[in-house]
């Protein structure tokens, strides 16, 4: 299960890396505004979080809570269980 | 009526990257026409832009933005040197994102409606350039796309020059782009039969047959002119008149007669208050399709009259094939820089007559202007688009 989650994190962090072309390399701590995604690469990145994942995320998911890198890991490992 | 200044230009072509590079190419006798098509070969978004704002963006924007940059930097505006609210942005395109709108297509057809990307309408939406210049340099005035087909940079450039005249805005960013060299768009204009079949492009000549198609984006920062001489702005040229007219005839033919663009020409030399005798040079829509050159040396001559047999007039797309959308635009900047170093660049490929398209279409080599009394050098820039659009420039050397 350790294993899977880490897999998940992996997919989530790849996944942003995707959406935020310009920052190679993502921590948990980075917040979204700093590496400058919004709710257009939220949407894509919903996209191949359902893809890879099977994880269906809704815009009304990236609420005001959800702030940085760890946030969105966290909101998917969450799903994905 | 207040007046237009022009004081920074920028051009993406298929000459090269820069507005310098558009006008000496050119002048030189340059072709950026190749295999029958003319790409903007030299361009690579990722050396102008960040992953992200490639990724965020049709390659039509990327042009748009590029092009943008260069104008606004030229212009000196290092920091924007007005309130923002009073510096819009008018970015003409004939089609918009046409390769992104192809690949969501193939998405559709292959994956199904739910792999289509978030980001597929505002990357193909025709204002995107618009947005996206506006959203860059932080223009809060009036902001929003034209669609005229062929004339939509035209267009652009004189909305823009109305927004000041009328005071809507103190200085504008406007110009046009287009990157349609896609597989629907190539099939579409051949399935017209509008584009070359020999993949020539020589307006002008006996021979021509059909358009070559090109890529490409130009836009220029226009002020007010007491607003750019306070703010020590070097001054390019003026926008001395601007009109536009429609056919109001036929989807894609213009009238045989020219009649709808000759009364653009006569329209927009009134708003500029200069006589036929006044021009100096004619930068010519010249597709090279056989339609066209036809109709706009029968337009030239009605409105110019007996100048329009004296007046060097070449057409750009000879160096450049036809970029749609963008072509009022680049011609535009192009004639502001020609009439600066008062030259009149050739028509490229011109060679065999045509019965009736007599006029003096510069062929072979660029040639010194001829300007009487030491005045600035003035000229006109003509753009017709499919659908009957016609929108002409006048515009007046510094």
């Amino acid at each position: 299960m350790a294993t899977d989650t880490a897999q998940i994190e992996q997919t989530v962090i790849d996944a942003l890396v995707e959406i935020a072309p310009d920052h190679d390399e993502l921590t948990r701590e980075m917040s979204l505004e700093e590496i400058d995604v919004d709710s257009l690469d939220l949407a894509e990145f919903g996209q191949i979080v359902e893809e890879k994942l099977g994880v269906v995320l809704k815009g009304s998911d990236f609420s005001e809570s959800i702030t940085t890198v760890g946030d969105v890991v966290d909101l998917v490992v969450a799903r994905a269980a | 009526v207040r007046t237009v200044v022009v004081t920074g230009v920028g051009a993406v072509t298929p000459l090269g990257v820069g507005a310098p590079t558009l006008h000496e190419r050119w002048s030189a006798g340059a072709s950026g026409v190749a295999g029958g098509e003319a790409p903007c070969a030299d361009f690579d978004p990722t050396a102008h832009l960040s992953r992200k704002e490639a990724k965020r963006s049709d390659r039509f924007t990327q042009l748009a933005v590029v092009a943008a940059g260069e104008a606004v930097t030229h212009a000196g505006w290092d920091d924007l040197p007005y309130d923002p609210d009073r510096v819009g942005c008018i970015i003409g395109t004939g089609i918009g994102g046409m390769a992104t709108f192809e690949d969501q297509c193939n998405v559709l057809a292959t994956a199904g409606p739910g792999k289509v990307s978030p980001l597929a309408v505002p990357l193909l939406m025709g204002n995107a350039g618009a947005a996206a210049v506006s959203m860059r340099h932080g223009l809060f005035g009036p902001s929003f796309g034209v669609v005229s087909a062929c004339a939509a940079g035209a267009h652009a450039i004189g909305a823009a020059t109305r927004a000041i005249q009328c005071g809507d805005a103190d200085a504008m960013v406007t110009g046009g782009s287009e990157a349609a060299l896609t597989p629907l768009a190539r099939a579409a204009f051949a399935s017209l039969d509008a584009t070359s079949t020999t993949g020539i492009s020589r307006p002008f000549d006996a021979r021509r047959d059909g358009f070559v198609m090109g890529e490409g984006a130009a836009v220029l920062v226009l002020e007010e002119e007491q607003a750019a001489r306070a703010r020590g702005a070097r001054i390019l040229g003026t926008v001395r008149g601007y009109a536009a007219t429609s056919d109001a005839h036929h989807l894609t033919a213009p009238r045989a007669d020219g009649s709808g663009a000759a009364r653009a020409i006569t329209a927009a030399l009134g708003d500029a208050g200069v006589a036929a005798g006044d021009v100096d040079y004619v930068n010519a829509h010249g597709t090279s399709t056989p339609l066209n050159d036809r109709s706009e040396t029968l337009a030239v001559k009605t409105a110019l009259g007996e100048r329009a047999l004296t007046v060097p007039m070449s057409s750009l797309k000879s160096a450049i094939g036809h970029t749609l959308g963008a072509a009022g635009a680049i011609e535009a900047v192009a004639t502001v820089l020609a009439l600066r170093d008062r030259v009149a660049p050739p028509t490229l490929g011109w060679e065999q007559a045509e019965e009736g398209l007599d006029l003096d279409y510069v062929p072979g080599s660029a040639r010194p202007l001829d300007v009487p009394d030491g005045r600035p050098a003035l000229a006109i820039s003509n753009s017709f688009g499919f659908g009957g659009h016609n929108a002409v420039l006048v515009l007046e050397a510094a």
